[in-house]
């Protein structure tokens, strides 16, 4: 009990811990913070439900008014705002990779944490985000989908990083990695 | 830790965090239901009027938090001006502003124990099925506790790096940053339980 809820705070903070690491510029111009590695490790690392009460945790202090999302943002705006479908979609995807690590127990650790960080911190945010964009922006799915497009590379690199920590946390603390435990 | 209530303080201080809320969910869900242009921007100037009243500083204040939808106005701007029409863009824009600040409007004058109340009170129906307000609050302020000292500890992290290497720490910080969370979870909750656990800390 103790141990579970130190972690799912701790690792909320490690999410807004992240988005304060300087942000990196792709060649495209688009910025890219760690915070959504943040949300994919939390999943991977916490397993599905603990990872998932990480992010809503996170998210929770950031309604409430804590300037913890990426370049110091936060309050109630983010949630009416074009970026709300991507808040909503950080806990989900935190569970789709959890999941997806917890199931594929046949497979190498990197791999399934690779491919969970795929699903869920690309494939299940991306919805939610997209559908989002398209409501407060006005845009139909597919133009939505186009502003969406220029933070692809960025994530997916990030999804390849998830899978190696992962890895490397299992190596370093085996019975940390909760997700496998 | 810094949160984003504002320092000047206002007579919104003191109106009830709940009743604001409640304000806010009705204003917002109008603003997306009904679309007369006339209606969004009487919305929008009374939502000016509401930022201006309390002076000047308050005023900047609000204007640097709507930061974040800037970006999303000009790509609609820009997105209408290519499809020839403008009329809409602008509108979409307005009604965007407008909810934002409204948002902002409540976490700029609702201090952070008047919000967690609110979410106290919220949860309390949740307590039948195992989920205590008690262990939410305790999450909530190991979190607030906890982040300036990740932050902390990942800047010694980054200046470690830098004395050993003419480039600067970007990725290659995270894995001990990480390990550091799961060892101070360990020592966090045997300190804890220590002490009787989460339920009577709190």
């Amino acid at each position: 009990m103790e141990r579970n809820v130190v972690l799912i705070a701790l690792f909320a903070a490690l999410i807004a811990v992240l988005g304060l690491i300087p942000k990196i510029n792709l060649i495209s111009g688009v910025p890219i913070t760690a915070q959504s590695l943040g949300v994919m490790l939390c999943g991977t690392v916490l397993g599905a439900r603990r990872g998932a009460l990480a992010v809503l945790l996170f998210l929770l202090l950031v309604a409430l008014g804590l300037p913890l999302l990426a370049g110091g943002r936060g309050g109630l705006g983010l949630f009416v705002s074009p970026s709300a479908g991507f808040l909503i979609g950080f806990p989900i995807a935190a569970f789709v990779a959890g999941l997806v690590v917890e199931k594929l127990k046949a497979i190498p650790l990197t791999a399934s944490a690779i491919l969970g960080a795929v699903l869920g911190g690309i494939v299940a945010l991306y919805i939610p985000g997209i559908i989002g964009m398209a409501i407060t922006l006005e845009k139909s799915l597919p133009e939505a989908a186009m502003l969406a497009l220029p933070f692809l590379p960025g994530d997916l690199i990030k999804a390849g990083i998830a899978g190696m920590l992962t890895a490397a946390l299992a190596k370093a603390r085996p019975d940390a990695v909760l997700s496998r435990a | 830790m810094l949160s984003l209530t504002s320092p000047v303080k206002t007579r919104y201080h003191r109106l009830p965090a709940a009743a604001k809320l409640l304000a806010l969910s009705l204003a917002t869900f109008l603003l997306f239901v009904i679309e007369t242009p006339v209606f969004v921007v009487a919305v929008l100037l009374a939502t000016a009027l509401l930022y201006a009243v309390p002076g000047r500083a308050f005023w900047t204040e609000g204007l640097r938090l709507l930061r974040p939808v800037v970006f999303f106005v000009a790509v609609v701007l820009v997105w209408h001006i290519v499809t020839n029409d403008v009329a809409t863009g602008i509108m979409i824009c307005l009604r965007l502003v407008a909810a934002v600040a409204l948002a902002n409007l409540v976490t700029m004058t609702t201090r952070l124990e008047d919000m967690l109340d609110v979410v106290r009170k919220l949860f309390a129906p949740f307590r039948r099925f195992g989920l205590s307000p008690d262990v939410l609050a305790f999450s909530v302020a190991l979190v607030v506790r906890f982040a300036p000292v990740l932050l902390e500890k990942g800047t010694r992290l980054a200046e470690a790096w830098r004395a050993r290497s003419a480039r600067r720490a970007r990725w290659n910080i995270i894995l001990p940053l990480t390990l550091i969370v799961l060892d101070d979870a360990d020592h966090v909750s045997e300190a804890l339980r220590a002490r009787g656990g989460v339920e009577t800390t709190y």
